[in-house]
């Protein structure tokens, strides 16, 4: 059971503060949590803490910190658990989850959190139930505008086509405004996997390992139960899971293990590769799996390092060459290379082979970004460097190519958007019923997947 | 009372586990338990929260377990971590009789717990590590062939690269160990110091096991020629050279040069102590040393110089021609310029050691040169799974046990406060009691009526005057083969709260120690230890102030099993 939840700003400012036991401390709890955190010492875990019998234990997330305090000996994990949905239900209900809009929506934030617990237990989390209970409409900043185009974030969708949403268009409050009916009914569903790749010096593959999860956010207007909606989710008919099952005659796309949330009706899962569901507003996570070690395409990047160093006068030359392996028609964004330097690097002279790249040295490393890369191009960089270095043993001045210690692992974050590493595609997505007085639901279906560590040892 | 749904059973399941009455009832009871299992409309905090009462429940029989564990099986493959957490830690305290089903659960749940450790929530990430770590104590080859699960990547803060490096350490196996000290070599040049340090101390754990690509990739480092690199190489080599001897041949050859690069107090301590050990293996040792006494008068670090005093000492011993000269400008120094207390006495008492004779110092200055028996008593063996299964899915693992301890002790302190409202949970102040509770009960007879209380060290004369006062109480005759520590031995009976007041050298013959414990109603128990030569048995003699057979009783069954446990160390 919970004592105390509160929310600091990545400052540490307070922004809400809610005691539901009464048992312990006051208001300064957070401002304790704060100067606890910022002077641990560099080794130790900042996720749970511990002060005078009360354990603080906090996730972070855009930018807050989402703290509660407890004095029992609870479980982690569904403590963690209850943080991050309650970050998923401040972003429902506030539009999306950040220091102003907090400070904007106090008093809806109170309200919901009064829902959620009750002296520190969990009462209810689901949107639906608590729909019915929340008073206070969101304030949001700006009105919503289709063609706001100033953050053309993660998904970093081509805008100007009309078939694609802006990535702003899910970051708006889930409930509408009673009075504005005019609010488009708009269902989400994002396929996005996580690309851990490790790659040995000689280019052999050691390590892959794919994350993916299906995540819907509805906006649809829910009816008061027996009106509400049933969604179908049709996945590649090839789809299968664990190693010995085969299905179709192409080669399948395979993953190791799946999960479904517990709301997901499977009944044509087996036969048809359908999910059926009712969908909550808000956010959810439909279906979550793993993939690893083999990947039925080729990966999307291949690093062709090579360095020569002359030891003598500490001149290093780095020369990458970088080839993208996607189709001719796909392409990625974001690519920024991540190259850390032996100890002491000075000064860098690049010669890069397209003017839209960047290069520079930044924290003993070498960054190097390339907005965008098209499939199957291949992109070169050379870079010099001076390493003053210990004043080794001057033996052998040669030039050799042995790297210099302290060069490398290379790392790669990338985004492929409308490409899904595993080959999973969302075949259809179709609704049940007509929301009666407004026209069709528009259904946006997104595919991205993006680096979570994508390293090449060189 | 969490919201469960508006079901009927609720309430009964309210009433069930709060009321003495329909406990009593057992059939009545697991009842009302399958009927919550059942239910159906239960959202994950539910779950969670029933999977957390039923941990009260103790099945009657064999039959009744497993239709429970049947009946709560879809739990584990429940798409909430904190769900599949609660499961398996049910199952893991039901199934406390069978360990087969046990292993059974932890492999399943290690899907989740692996999907956990790869999630984008870094906090869940650190969590799941800390119960992989757990898990591995109890099974080292649970994870071996998902090490690559394990590799740090760079964007990930450090406290979850350290977990990793943690667990990398643990579950290296004869087929991975190639591929882990791989990339475990990678970090040990990364840009955060304390990392690549913690990545290095991890390879320096490894090598307890395998030594020779360990030493290799050590040697390798040294060549780096970065202080903070060479500093924890040169302490990694001390430590192993004491833990496992053979490698002291190659760490001999490795250490020439690394003088240049080691400036921090704990990196020159280790380097001085392996020259003096090991110097005459070293064939510059004393040159080196020679360095060191030349620029003592800058050195900053007291300890330094203490370690400086020794080493130069022994090398002496073993070298004396080029050393003479060395060490007594070092003693000089020491004695006259010194102003440091403990590095003077230091110097003046090797000054006085040598002027009784060389043969002397010999005696007192080389000890056992490496002790391999040390990582027995660092590491012991794997715990069994009952150890920890009550902790699984709780904050422990997090803190880690030994900051739990420190932990729960301050917080006891604080709920002794008479004032403080009494804030203990509904699990705790419910009438059932919790079964790990029960078992405390059980144990309190015991432990209630001998409680050793801890450092009541007597003086000699004191104990002499009493022992030679009392009669003796009790005498007993334990199996005992071979040569031992007294040092372990002394350590392990200091756990318990026996204090050694003397014992003799380890190998002489016959061998005594002598022994006092006083428990908290002040009742002492002296007691005299014996091996005769020739003798395959130890003699124990007990005496006690007061004439109280039970407490009598609990002391020789507590003093058996510390004998007990050493002689299995041994053997």
């Amino acid at each position: 059971m919970i004592s105390q939840f509160f929310i600091l700003s990545s400052k540490g400012d307070p922004l809400i503060y809610k005691d539901f036991r009464g048992d312990s401390g006051g208001r300064d709890v957070a401002e304790l949590f704060y100067r606890k955190l910022t002077g641990l010492p560099g080794d130790e875990s900042p996720v749970v803490m511990h002060h005078h019998g009360r354990h603080f234990i906090h996730i972070r997330h855009s930018g807050l910190y989402l703290v509660v305090t407890t004095s029992e000996n609870v479980s982690p994990f569904s403590l963690l658990e209850l943080l991050s949905r309650l970050a998923t239900l401040l972003g429902d209900y506030c539009g999306s989850l950040g220091e102003g809009t907090i400070s904007r929506n106090v008093a809806l934030v109170y309200e919901l959190l009064d829902e959620v617990l009750d002296y520190g237990y969990v009462q209810t989390t689901s949107t639906e139930m608590l729909r019915n209970f929340i008073q206070t409409e969101a304030v949001v900043s700006k009105p919503f505008s289709l063609f706001d185009l100033s953050s053309v974030g993660l998904f970093g969708a081509e805008t100007q086509q009309s078939k694609v949403a802006p990535s702003s268009a899910a970051s708006r409050p889930v409930l509408s405004s009673r009075s504005d009916q005019s609010q488009k009914n708009e269902v989400f569903l994002d396929v996005v996997e996580r690309l851990s790749v490790l790659i040995a010096s000689n280019g052999s593959l050691l390590k892959v390992d794919v994350q993916g999860e299906i995540r819907l956010k509805s906006f649809l207007p829910s009816g008061s139960g027996e009106a509400s909606a049933e969604m179908r989710i049709g996945l590649t008919e090839e789809f299968c899971v664990g190693k010995s099952e085969l299905r179709g005659y192409g080669p399948g796309i395979r993953v190791d293990e799946v999960s479904f949330h517990s709301s997901v009706n499977l009944d044509e899962f087996e036969s048809h590769r359908i999910l059926r569901l009712q969908p909550p507003q808000g956010e959810l996570t439909v279906m979550r799996y793993q993939l690893s070690d083999d990947l039925p395409s080729p990966l999307p990047f291949r690093l062709f390092p090579s360095v020569q160093w002359d030891r003598g006068s500490g001149r290093l030359q780095v020369y990458l060459k970088l080839r993208c392996d996607l189709l001719s028609k796909s392409q990625a964004l974001n690519v920024r290379l991540h190259l850390p330097l032996p100890r002491g690097v000075v000064s860098l002279s690049q010669e890069l082979s397209s003017p839209e790249q960047k290069a520079e040295l930044a924290e003993g490393a070498l960054r190097w970004d390339l907005p965008r890369v098209q499939g199957g191009s291949q992109l070169s960089g050379l870079f010099q460097m001076d390493v003053p270095g210990p004043p080794g043993p001057p033996s052998h001045g040669l030039s050799t190519s042995a790297s210099p210690l302290g060069l490398g692992p290379a790392s790669l974050s990338f985004e492929l958007p409308r490409h899904t590493c595993s080959g999973l595609q969302v075949r259809f997505l179709r609704l049940a019923f007509r929301p009666c007085g407004n026209a069709n639901p528009h259904k946006w279906v997104r595919h991205l997947s993006h680096s979570d560590a994508y390293v090449i040892r060189i | 009372m969490p919201y469960l749904g508006s079901e009927d059973v609720v309430k009964e399941l309210k009433k069930a586990l709060c009321n003495p009455h329909i406990q009593a009832d057992r059939l009545r009871y697991r009842n009302v338990i399958q009927r919550v299992i059942r239910m159906s409309k239960l959202d994950q905090w539910g779950q969670a929260e029933v999977l957390n009462f039923l941990l009260r429940y103790q099945p009657r029989s064999e039959e009744e377990l497993f239709d429970i564990l049947n009946l709560l099986d879809s739990f584990l493959k429940s798409s909430s971590p904190g769900v599949v957490m609660g499961a398996t830690k049910l199952f893991l305290i039901l199934a406390k009789m069978s360990p087969h089903v046990q292993t059974d659960v932890l492999v399943r749940v290690k899907g989740p717990l692996l999907a956990a450790c790869s999630s984008e929530s870094r906090e869940l990430c650190f969590v799941a590590l800390c119960h992989v770590r757990q898990i591995l104590h109890s099974l080292p080859g649970h994870f071996s062939s998902h090490y690559k699960k394990f590799f740090c990547s760079y964007s990930e803060p450090h406290y979850i690269k350290l977990q990793k490096v943690e667990v990398l350490c643990e579950l290296v196996s004869d087929e991975n160990v190639q591929q882990v000290l791989e990339e475990l070599r990678g970090y040990c040049t990364d840009v955060s110091a304390d990392f690549a340090q913690a990545a290095i101390f991890a390879i320096g754990g490894i090598a307890r096991t395998y030594t020779d690509q360990c030493v290799q990739i050590l040697t390798e480092l040294l060549g780096l020629r970065q202080e903070h690199i060479t500093t924890v190489v040169v302490q990694t080599f001390r430590d192993l050279v004491w833990l496992c001897p053979q490698c002291t041949e190659a760490v001999c050859q490795a250490l020439p040069g690394c003088e240049e690069n080691i400036q921090d107090s704990e990196g020159k301590q280790a380097l001085i102590w392996l020259l003096g050990v090991h110097g005459e293996r070293i064939p510059n040792a004393p040159y080196v040393l020679e360095d060191f006494v030349e620029n003592v008068k800058s050195e900053t670090f007291p300890a330094v110089k203490m370690e400086l005093l020794t080493a130069s000492l022994r090398l002496f011993l073993s070298r004396p021609a080029e050393c003479q000269d060395m060490l007594g400008r070092l003693l000089y120094y020491c004695i006259e310029e010194e102003k440091d207390m403990a590095v003077r006495d230091r110097g003046l008492f090797y000054y006085r050691l040598l002027l009784v004779g060389i043969d002397e110092v010999k005696r007192i200055l080389c000890s056992p040169k490496s002790d391999p028996t040390l990582g027995l008593l660092e590491d012991p063996a794997e715990r069994p799974v009952n150890s920890w299964a009550s902790d699984f899915n709780t904050l422990v693992p997090v803190y880690g046990k030994a900051h739990w301890a420190t932990i729960s002790k301050c917080q006891g302190a604080e709920r002794c406060d008479p004032e403080l409202p009494k804030t203990s949970s509904f699990a705790a102040s419910g009438p059932l009691i919790p079964e790990e509770n029960k078992e405390r009960v059980q144990e309190l007879p015991d432990s209630g009526a001998l409680m050793l209380v801890p450092n009541r060290q007597l003086t000699a004369d004191y104990f002499e005057k009493t022992w030679l006062s009392l009669k003796v109480a009790h005498q007993q005759v334990l199996p005992w083969r071979g040569e031992f520590h007294p040092d372990t031995l002394q350590m392990a009976l200091q756990v318990v709260n026996i204090q050694t007041i003397a014992m003799s050298r380890a190998g002489s013959r016959p061998w005594k120690a002598y022994l006092s414990a006083q428990d908290d109603t002040g009742c002492l128990f002296l007691t005299e230890l014996l091996l005769e030569p020739g003798n395959s048995e130890m003699q124990i003699s007990v005496k006690q102030n007061e004439a109280r057979t039970e407490t009598l009783n609990s002391f020789i069954s507590v003093l058996e099993t510390v004998i007990g446990t050493i002689e299995e160390i041994k053997s």
